[in-house]
């Protein structure tokens, strides 16, 4: 038998747990990247007039940022709460990372806006409150979903190596294929996670393109 | 506090040995020692070249600045002691780029402060019609649309009106038909001088236009470096042996410079 059809008659063979992992994989992706958005887009619209804060959430999002993903996980690990073997040490450092592009993105949008529209909303009484939520957000929308993008391809790689702290995930594949020298297993968890990855990217640039007003 | 503008005084605007510094710093002194009167339903110009402070006097108005030094008083009352959004929705505010909201349909746009204001769906949309019919459109083809889908002619119309909207008592502009080209700008010019002549509104413009100061004018305030130079009616301005007025009238007769 050809490589290429051992490894179909391998995916074809084990579709089902291929497809366990594949909604574990997007599970993990999904409530990593809600819990980011949650923490991120606040933290942005707070910041965006506030230099100093913005300055610092920024260098800290960005320290994380720089972390390798497999040292995060192990540093994680030995946390109190936060840490130890699974799927919850695996989330927290998959947030950690999703935090920068959204972050960014939440600041770039909301300061991003033109001038002349800004002042007019300040010149005819809009409140703070009000220039914030009905203008400025609505505006820097697609911006901030540009950055909801990045973040959920970057989660959808790193969530792969998750699988190294026990959560699950198309990880499981791919570190069990290391071991055994098994390229079907690798590609068993590289391929859904790469569709995955071009799903997303797919469906939320369409998102990103009907949200943009100009 | 919450008292409305209302025009029942006699000055509605009223700038008292006015100075203005950026960030509060002495030498960047922008506006120095400017006193000036605004009657109820004049339309002030103020007149000058670029940097000569104009936009910041009109901005000290709204209290979008506050003064240095000096008082600014809206209806007898000084800038510093009302409450903003309540002063600042008894003004209407056009400026040259419109600041439309793009995010917004162009009924929306104008209906913005009745909505803030909240009166209510259908007397929103009433006086939306209302005034669009009022700047020459047409609120069944515009009203949808969004300010991507206007002329700059269309847009600074859409400006006009939103400005209008909770129907203030002042107006301010900032050079609102600058960035038009000359045939639509001459067409808004004359549009709006009749409008303004109707509605008896408070206006403060700012040019850099003296053929526009002439035409809309029934005060001309000159300014240069931060002073006022000169005030005087359109039919006496041209008179005036002022240099800085001399220079303005120059630019009308070669047809370059100061006016388009």
């Amino acid at each position: 038998m050809s490589p290429i059809l051992s490894d179909w008659s391998f995916f074809v063979e084990h579709r089902a747990e291929i497809l366990e992992a594949t909604v574990e994989h997007m599970a993990l992706v999904a409530m990593a990247m809600l819990i980011a958005i949650v923490i991120a887009v606040p933290l942005g619209m707070f910041v965006v007039q506030r230099p100093g804060l913005r300055a610092i959430s920024l260098g800290v999002a960005n320290i994380f940022q720089t972390i390798p993903s497999l040292a995060l996980f192990g540093l994680l690990i030995p946390i109190p709460f936060l840490g130890g073997i699974g799927r919850r040490t695996a989330v927290v450092a998959l947030v950690l990372y999703a935090l920068l592009p959204i972050l960014r993105n939440t600041y770039v949008g909301l300061s991003g806006i033109d001038p002349a529209v800004l002042e007019a909303a300040e010149a005819m009484g809009m409140t703070r409150a009000q220039i914030l939520f009905r203008v400025r957000f609505p505006l820097a929308l697609s911006v901030i979903l540009a950055g909801v993008r990045t973040a959920t391809i970057i989660t959808i790689g790193v969530a792969t190596i998750a699988a190294e702290i026990g959560a699950g995930g198309l990880g499981t594949f791919i570190f069990r294929g290391v071991a055994l020298v098994s390229d079907s297993l690798i590609l068993a968890g590289a391929i859904p996670a790469a569709l995955l990855a071009l799903l997303a990217d797919f469906l939320l640039g369409l998102l990103e393109r009907r949200l943009r007003v100009v | 506090m919450n008292a409305k503008i209302d025009d029942s005084s006699g000055n509605l605007i009223e700038f008292r040995e006015v100075s203005f510094h950026i960030n509060d710093i002495p030498e960047r002194e922008v506006i120095s020692g400017v006193s000036l009167t605004v009657p109820v339903g004049e339309t002030v110009v103020l007149l000058g070249r670029s940097g000569s402070g104009k936009t910041t006097l009109l901005r000290l108005i709204n209290a979008m600045l506050m003064p240095s030094q000096g008082q600014v008083l809206v209806q007898g009352r000084s800038t510093v002691e009302w409450d903003l959004i309540r002063l600042r929705r008894g003004i209407g505010y056009v400026i040259q780029e419109a600041g439309l909201f793009p995010h917004f349909t162009v009924a929306q746009n104008v209906g913005l402060v009745p909505t803030l204001e909240n009166w209510g769906r259908c007397r929103t949309a009433a006086r939306v019609g209302e005034l669009l019919r009022l700047v020459g459109l047409d609120p069944a083809e515009f009203a949808d649309r969004r300010p991507r889908e206007l002329s700059g002619g269309q847009r600074q119309r859409v400006g006009v009106a939103r400005a209008l909207a909770a129907d203030p008592p002042i107006l301010l502009m900032d050079e609102p038909f600058g960035a038009l080209d000359p045939v639509t700008r001459a067409e808004l010019q004359r549009e709006f001088r009749a409008l303004a002549q109707r509605l008896g509104k408070t206006i403060v413009f700012v040019t850099h236009d003296l053929r526009e100061a002439l035409l809309l004018a029934s005060r001309i305030v000159l300014l240069e470096a931060g002073r006022i130079v000169a005030v005087a009616a359109p039919q006496e301005f041209l008179r005036l042996e002022h240099p800085e007025v001399r220079a303005f009238a120059d630019s009308l007769d070669t047809g370059h410079g100061v006016s388009a």
